[in-house]
């Protein structure tokens, strides 16, 4: 046990005398935090757009001040015919095009119908459809209020409730996915580097002629990285609460547990690469495209799963991380209990035995 | 010239040695564009909606129909009791909820209006409002229709209409895979470049081996030269694969000029590299350059555009753009490939990068020594 407590100090210290790695280490959660909760939303907000007014009268300088002190759209260029539109566009300087037509107050009135057309840039699709649906809105907004009094009968009012996050704020959903991203590198991508360093290295081979037994050195390799990556989900889960509002409905010690079955799947994952690679450039290029990858795009960190076509929905199901997202978002925004998420728990519990059991099987002690 | 040949010949065998780089140099393009692509969609399909019909009327018949013939929805059962659609959500069953209360169609026949409501499962906020934006919109276009239907007064309703068409340029059936391919592009040129160049240097240093180029005749720049080049060509080839890749397997537009992108990706990759051999000069461990790529390259690729629109973010995050080399990397790959963008068009960020790449590498070679 002493020798195995020394092994254990000695790897603190390789990873503590390493200050840069250690500022990264602790810095990161702060950063990416930081970042998704001000700085990356997918929030329609000041969209550049220009408009081309043919008729100029009462009606559109109203519409157009309408849209522009929405707060959506920031009016980037007054266009003077429709020629204009094409090299606007190529240069990325805007992303939509109102078009008022000839007369419009006059036909509005005379006819009673006039038109507006809206040409969006979709090279960025899901952004073209937001512009012109909001803009859409305000035109219909205007519509209503140019009725006037005429009363509409027989309404239906659809009154929405949003669930678990009535802002829907966007930070809410990252922060169960930065944790996991972090716990994913910490532990999966510095365990694996680590290990196989000492191979590259060549002390890996001092390490096996000691008398300790291979399994306590795999061990004590992994243990400060739990420590750190326990460490760094706190953090997170701490800003997250004072920083940024979120409240946590379920219980802190479910959660704190959850963490760490979630730290030791991760592991067991980084020991498992270690024993597969033989350098460190390996072993990192497995850990980024095995792990980090599919852990950021199938665990439905960012897009959801539902929407991906069914091979990836099975797919997503041997990510450890999909199930830990579901798990920590039941916890954190749910309030749900172990009776909720037992069936998801056994599941990541299962694979990391499965893991840790074939990396047993594969790890050599012989040299080739 | 002739040292720099053998330089560039030792890097090419090297790499040509490791058995596992050339598979996952050529594997890595085809899995992420595949999987990525496939993955990276925001479009809403199959919203799953639970129906809680309390009224059993023709209008909530009529709206439900309505809704289980939209393409956007699935139904997933129906239940009179709201504590069990609310167990649904919480499950994680249901993406949304529909309650229409009892006696909807006599209340919205007698006092004009009538409520129903929607309770949609928000933890996703982004997805939560298309859901709520889809159903609205349904509904008031089923509102629409009862109206003309029930009160047979549709000229004076009607009488002072704006009329608003749109259109969708540059990708009119809004295949969102259009304008993820030549982003994940760009991650992918950018990953190899910047680890390749980030590692390669510093697992000399690590070996052991710098040691014994440092003693030879070789010159600083016939060094890095002989370093960066093979890896500069290597990030140009995996552009051509993947996008021949992005052609041939998700038939994406190429419209504009393909040598102009790759003359911009040969700039491009010059200061990626730059960055990858400064982060190598100042590390002295794998381990350590690893990590700091990682973390550069995460704030990169989350600030670049490549998910999220760079205008929604606030001014202070779109100014730290201006040293982000994906951000511009990835504007100009689709500018020029889904819209045509000429040069002129792409003039500034060009101009930009070039000399971002010639600090760069000037302040990379500056700091790389042969001494340690």
């Amino acid at each position: 046990m002493k020798r195995f407590l020394g092994f254990v100090k000695k790897e603190f210290f390789h990873i503590f005398r390493d200050y840069r790695t250690v500022i990264v280490l602790f810095g990161m959660p702060i950063v990416q935090i930081m970042m998704f909760g001000y700085a990356i939303n997918t929030d329609l907000k000041d969209a550049h757009i220009a408009i081309l007014d043919q008729s100029k009268d009462e009606i559109t300088t109203k519409l157009t001040q309408k849209i522009i002190s929405s707060g959506y759209f920031k009016l980037n260029a007054n266009l003077s015919s429709a020629q204009d539109i094409e090299p606007n566009f190529r240069k990325g300087k805007i992303k939509e095009v109102i078009i008022f037509e000839e007369n419009f107050a006059k036909k509005l009135k005379k006819d009673g119908t006039a038109g507006i057309q809206l040409i969006a840039d979709a090279s960025d699709p899901n952004n073209a459809n937001l512009i012109v649906n909001y803009t859409y809105a305000i035109i219909n907004n205007y519509q209503v209020e140019l009725m006037g009094k005429q009363q509409i009968p027989f309404q239906i009012k659809p009154q929405v409730r949003m669930y678990y996050n009535p802002e829907m704020k966007s930070v809410f959903m990252f922060i169960p996915g930065i944790i996991t991203i972090l716990l994913m590198l910490v532990s999966a991508m510095m365990t694996s580097i680590s290990i196989a360093r000492e191979k590259e290295l060549g002390t890996m081979e001092v390490l096996l002629v000691s008398p300790l037994k291979p399994g306590l050195i795999i061990a004590g390799k992994v243990i400060p990285y739990v420590f750190l990556a326990f460490i760094n989900a706190i953090t997170i889960i701490l800003l997250g609460q004072f920083v940024f509002g979120m409240h946590i409905a379920g219980s802190y010690f479910l959660l704190m547990m959850v963490c760490l079955l979630f730290i030791i799947t991760a592991l067991s994952f980084g020991i498992f690469i270690s024993t597969v690679a033989s350098n460190q450039m390996t072993a990192m290029l497995i850990s980024f495209a095995g792990l980090l990858l599919p852990v950021i795009l199938l665990s439905g960190f960012i897009f959801p799963v539902e929407n991906m076509p069914l091979v990836l929905q099975w797919l997503s199901y041997i990510i450890p991380a999909k199930w830990f997202l579901i798990i920590i978002k039941a916890i954190t925004l749910k309030g749900l209990g172990l009776a909720y998420i037992w069936k998801e728990l056994l599941i990541l519990v299962g694979m990391t035995v499965f893991l840790i059991m074939l990396s047993a099987k594969k790890f050599k002690i012989r040299l080739e | 010239m002739r040292t720099i040949l053998f330089l560039i010949q030792k890097e090419f065998i090297q790499i040509k040695r490791n058995k596992a780089m050339l598979p996952i140099m050529l594997v890595m393009p085809i899995i992420q564009l595949i999987i990525l692509v496939n993955a990276a969609t925001f479009e809403m399909k199959h919203i799953r909606l639970l129906v809680v019909d309390k009224d059993m009327s023709t209008v909530s018949r009529d709206i439900y129909s309505k809704f289980s013939s939209s393409p956007f929805y699935t139904i997933t059962g129906s239940t009179f009791n709201n504590d069990e659609a609310e167990e649904s959500l919480k499950k994680g069953n249901t993406d949304m909820v529909l309650v229409i209360p009892e006696h909807f169609e006599r209340t919205l026949r007698k006092e004009n209006k009538a409520d129903l409501q929607l309770l949609v499962n928000a933890i996703n906020a982004a997805s939560a409002g298309l859901v709520n934006a889809y159903s609205v919109s349904i509904l008031l276009d089923y509102n629409m229709g009862l109206v003309a239907k029930w009160a047979n007064i549709p000229g004076n309703i009607t009488s002072q209409t704006i009329k608003t068409t749109y259109s969708y340029w540059y990708n009119p059936e809004l295949n969102y895979k259009n304008y993820m391919v030549p982003g994940i592009l760009v991650m992918l040129v950018t990953i190899i470049g910047l680890f390749l160049s980030g590692l390669n240097i510093v697992r000399e240093k690590e070996i052991g081996t710098i040691e014994q180029i440092n003693i030879t005749p070789i010159k600083k720049y016939q060094f890095i030269i002989g370093k960066l080049f093979p890896f500069w060509l290597i990030a140009l080839f995996e552009l051509a694969f993947g996008l021949l890749l992005g052609k041939l397997i998700f038939q994406i537009p190429i419209i504009g000029n393909v040598f102009l992108l790759f003359g911009f990706a040969a700039i491009y990759l010059i200061l990626v590299l730059s960055i990858g051999l400064f982060i190598s000069t100042v590390n002295n461990t794998q381990q350590q350059a690893m990590f700091i790529t990682w973390f550069f390259m995460v704030i990169f690729i989350l600030m670049s555009g490549l998910f999220t629109p760079v205008e929604s973010m606030p001014q202070w995050a779109q100014n730290l753009n201006i040293i982000n080399p994906v951000a511009y990397f990835i504007q100009v790959t689709r500018m020029v490939l889904l819209k045509g963008s000429g040069f002129s068009d792409i003039l500034r960020p060009m101009i930009s990068i070039s000399i971002y790449a010639v600090l760069m590498m000037s302040f990379a070679v500056w700091r790389y020594r042969k001494v340690s």
